[in-house]
């Protein structure tokens, strides 16, 4: 039972952490690696957003790239045109994403599957158009520039790119956490059930429509919040932070990390996004190797690559304990700690 | 006493009359079988129950509270609880998991006690994993809570259901054909599973083919035909009744003696 504490699960969850957390002093001054690091982890932010509603709850959401977007120009505008503080206009970014989640799911909701994609792409596209073209608020193409940093109070100094690194990375765990802790939970066991079969949810007692619309109010305060602080790193910034390529860029993070994992949305897109780098001379073109990696992924590791180890992980064990039960040992108290763990932990 | 009165209870599914004016008093601490030919109205009789569909008239109350049209997550919350014809389980989850589920319902703590790890919400996971535990205990299936649930006997999955049907603390369990497909020797565990569940102070409503197993464990008996009521009493009473031979036993009567 000593092993719980050293399942490879939080042994990669460790490693990962010490990775990200390690990651700015092995660079040196690499700005340009660290720039992309920490905007890999706002848009991972983002995707853990996106695992909560996709992942967990089973609906695809194709507005999260618009809410991305919302939280962008909010932040945006708000830090520029109105000369707000970063602190406060996160805010409103925040609870502007989380309620507009929570009354568009009023309406999105009342799709189910393949139609509630489609009506949430309509819904990203129209929160882009507006984002592109009302010029009088949003400065259409010409963007948004001089967004502030956030406000250190003489404790940070957050125009300094390591700072903000630290930032990004405090909110990136905190996304992770969040998953982990609602994974493990009533709450995660809900919103599984839904994915799993409305019906039978339905039928020991799980009000369907409210946990769904919890959910998406949940994923887009997410976006919101990874929207937010990729204006302040970006200090400049157009429509294509809302757009609908954005959208399905996080959808393949996703897909590529594990869907419903907790370390999937960062593992799929800090690999994604440096394939993206490692391919980037070839511009366009990328997405010809990048495309049939994707379908060989989708084909052998459905699960993505989280959810891929995970399962391996478990086969192993289960193979352990079957060992040891041979032995004699109590089968049942063993296997349930490894079972729950291989669940619980990613 | 009255756990559940049914008023002339209906459900038209546009001019096709599937439950038809019925009314059935479900006592407590008792067994009530529904029982009928295919396409009596049975399961649609559960689902107008449970809140699964609305009725288009009659009434429905439940321990002297009106629940006609209560959708299904207040009906469980208020103690109802079902099971499915076909056996129906979150597939890919443990057995385990799978009957943690049902204590959703009698689950306070919010997300934020979850990301918190407060107190009480540490407790209520502690009880609801001691509440699903005894559940797997008292279905007799608490060796396979590791196991993934469609890779468990059939036999195995059905009393998963019950026992994550249990776990919901129902007063009224609706069990709908719990022995389809299952063997002789099987429907006798599950005869015997049944009166345990009674036993246990849970009322059973029934809806079941095996007229050998209805007619040794239930009550009372409500016997429909194209949704409406064409018997009710003991099994006695409507074994003998003249209409429910010709209309439900008389065709395949000598199937069944010659299958018996």
């Amino acid at each position: 039972m000593t092993t719980t504490t050293f399942s490879p699960q939080r042994l990669g969850t460790l490693l990962v952490a010490l990775a990200l957390l390690l990651a700015p002093l092995t660079l040196g001054g690499e700005e340009y690696v660290l720039r992309v690091l920490t905007v890999g982890a706002t848009y991972a932010i983002a995707v853990y957003g996106m695992n909560l509603i996709l992942g967990l709850t089973g609906q695809l959401s194709l507005a999260h790239g618009g809410f991305f977007g919302i939280g962008v120009y909010i932040v945006g505008l708000l830090t520029t045109d109105y000369d707000w503080a970063f602190w406060p206009s996160f805010l409103v970014a925040v609870l502007v994403t989380g309620l507009g989640g929570f009354v568009a799911g009023i309406v999105a909701l009342r799709t189910r599957e393949e139609y509630f994609a489609i009506f949430t792409m309509a819904m990203g596209f129209i929160i882009f158009l507006v984002i592109s073209r009302w010029e009088s608020v949003t400065h259409a193409h010409s963007g948004v520039s001089g967004v502030k940093f956030p406000e250190g109070f003489g404790l940070f100094d957050f125009s300094e790119p390591v700072v903000m690194y630290y930032l990004v990375l405090l909110f990136l765990l905190g996304a992770g956490y969040v998953t982990h802790a609602v994974r493990r939970s009533g709450i995660g066991r809900t919103l599984v059930a839904i994915r799993t079969s409305e019906d039978l949810a339905r039928s020991i007692g799980v009000n369907v429509g409210l946990n769904k619309q919890l959910a998406f109010a949940a994923s887009t305060t997410f976006a919101g919040v990874a929207g937010g602080l990729f204006a302040a790193v970006q200090g400049f910034v157009g429509p294509s932070a809302a757009s609908l390529d954005l959208t399905f860029e996080m959808l393949m993070f996703i897909l590529v990390g594990g869907l419903g994992t907790v370390l999937g949305p960062v593992v799929g897109t800090f690999l994604v996004l440096f394939l993206f780098e490692f391919f980037q001379d070839f511009e366009a073109y990328r997405f010809l190797v990048l495309g049939p990696i994707i379908v060989v992924l989708v084909i052998f590791a459905p699960r993505g690559i989280v959810g891929y180890l995970n399962a391996f992980v478990g086969k192993l064990r289960s193979r352990a304990a079957g060992a040891g039960n041979g032995s004699g040992g109590p089968p049942e108290h063993r296997s349930s700690d490894t079972a729950t763990d291989v669940k619980e932990t990613l | 006493m009255t756990l559940l009165e049914v008023r002339g209870l209906g459900k038209h599914f546009s001019g096709l009359h599937a439950v038809d004016d019925v009314d059935l008093d479900v006592a407590a601490g008792r067994i009530t079988a529904i029982i009928g030919p295919n396409g009596a109205g049975k399961s649609t009789l559960f689902n107008l129950l449970a809140g699964f569909y609305r009725p288009t008239s009659g009434s429905v109350r439940f321990k002297d509270r009106d629940i006609t049209g209560m959708s299904p997550h207040r009906t469980v919350a208020h103690g109802i609880a079902r099971t499915f014809q076909t056996t129906n389980l979150f597939e890919d989850a443990t057995v385990l998991d799978n009957v943690l589920s049902g204590r959703i319902v009698r689950s306070h703590s919010t997300v934020f006690d979850a990301v918190l790890r407060t107190p009480r919400h540490r407790k209520e996971e502690r009880h609801n994993l001691d509440k699903a535990m005894a559940a797997l205990e008292f279905t007799g299936i608490a060796e396979y809570r590791d196991e993934i649930a469609s890779s468990v006997p059939q036999e195995v999955q059905k009393r998963v259901s019950i026992a994550l049907a249990l776990a919901t603390e129902p007063e009224l369990l609706l069990l709908d054909e719990p022995a389809a497909g299952l063997t002789e020797e099987e429907t006798v565990g599950f005869a015997q599973l049944i009166r345990n569940i009674v036993a246990d102070g849970v009322t059973v409503g029934l809806v079941e083919h095996r007229m050998s197993m209805v007619m040794s464990l239930a009550d009372h008996i409500l016997v429909l035909d194209h949704g409406k009521e064409i018997a009710s009493g003991t099994p006695e009473t409507v074994r003998t009744d003249p209409q429910v031979i010709e209309a439900y036993l008389g065709a395949d009567h000598q199937d069944q003696e010659g299958a018996g």
